[in-house]
């Protein structure tokens, strides 16, 4: 599966000068959609919280961030801000996935939808695997069972392959199977 | 209508989309209302839309999340093969399958043998009715 968005590891420094010969070095976890806009990202938001900038700074290192266990389900908890139409606004989120990158690029999509915010307009403040008890959502929540069982409720036959997709139907579907 | 398949764990699906067409997997963990975690012994353990899948009347008896071999020794223990392959749903594929792999001769074969059931069915029936008369 590939996603949107990567989680990288940026890390860089102000350039060495003669009065302070050994700058204190910043890392960050930040997600973007290749690394180019990923130490863009970086310095962006250096600027914002120390006085570093790019035009006296250097990346030290970058890398991409994997899953270590992209087969077990985790509830993630998203601490974001983003900007609305009329101000910014701070928002904790919670979602299930088997990866971060997953449930951050559902924060992306639940985010255009149900608030209608662009991606260059949300910051991700923070990130964690919150276990189940400490679930807030009554969304997440409801999936902690183990003896989950629901019923598939609408379900329409859908032909193997886009190929074989036709927009026109000889007979209404069944949808109860 | 009353529902007697459910999204649950242990539920053998049927991949009806996607790489993983026409295999079989089970459900192992559902991620949110949308998607499961399914696993199986022709498909790697990931996630899976619902829209992705059909339940089948089989169930495993599992824990949630149970490792790769402790699985696989389930899906041999529940006979999931020998259980899926008497379903209705696996006959219609296994016969739309054989069918779809005939060659010309073979289609012949099936009319042929197609007109002599008619013509046996006919024949059975003519005597019955005379019978009863």
């Amino acid at each position: 599966m590939g996603f949107r968005f990567h989680q990288y590891q940026v890390v860089g420094r102000a350039l060495p000068t003669e009065s302070v010969e050994h700058p204190k070095i910043y890392r960050m976890k930040l997600w973007a959609t290749n690394d180019v806009r990923a130490k863009s990202k970086f310095w962006y938001f250096l600027r914002k919280l120390k006085k570093v900038k790019k035009s006296v700074g250097q990346v030290l290192a970058i890398n991409e961030i994997y899953e270590k266990n992209p087969t077990i389900i985790k509830n993630y908890g998203i601490w974001l801000r983003y900007q609305s139409r009329t101000g910014y606004h701070n928002m904790y989120k919670e979602f299930r996935d088997t990866t971060l990158n997953g449930a951050v690029e559902q924060m992306y999509c639940e985010m255009a939808s149900r608030h209608r915010v662009r991606a260059p307009c949300i910051q991700i403040i923070k990130t964690a695997t919150v276990p189940d008890e400490l679930c807030k959502r009554e969304n997440t929540k409801q999936f902690h069972s183990k003896d989950i069982k629901f019923p598939m409720v609408f379900r329409k036959v859908r032909p193997p392959t886009r190929k074989l997709k036709t927009t026109y139907k000889a007979s209404k579907p069944n949808l109860f199977m | 209508m009353v529902f007697n398949k459910f999204v649950e764990i242990g539920r053998v699906v049927f991949i009806n989309y996607g790489p993983d067409y026409g295999k079989l997997a089970v459900i192992i963990d559902v991620v949110d209302q949308n998607r499961a975690l399914v696993d199986g012994p022709s498909v790697n353990r990931h996630q899976l839309v619902f829209k992705r899948m059909t339940l089948t009347p089989l169930k495993m008896s599992i824990s949630r999340c149970p490792r790769r071999g402790t699985l696989l020794k389930a899906w041999e223990k529940d006979e999931v093969e020998s259980k899926w392959s008497s379903t209705s749903f696996a006959k219609k594929i296994a016969k739309q399958q054989s069918r779809a792999s005939l060659t010309d001769f073979g289609r012949f074969q099936v009319l042929m043998a197609r007109k002599q059931k008619a013509f046996q069915l006919k024949k059975e029936l003519s005597q019955l009715k005379k019978a009863k008369q």
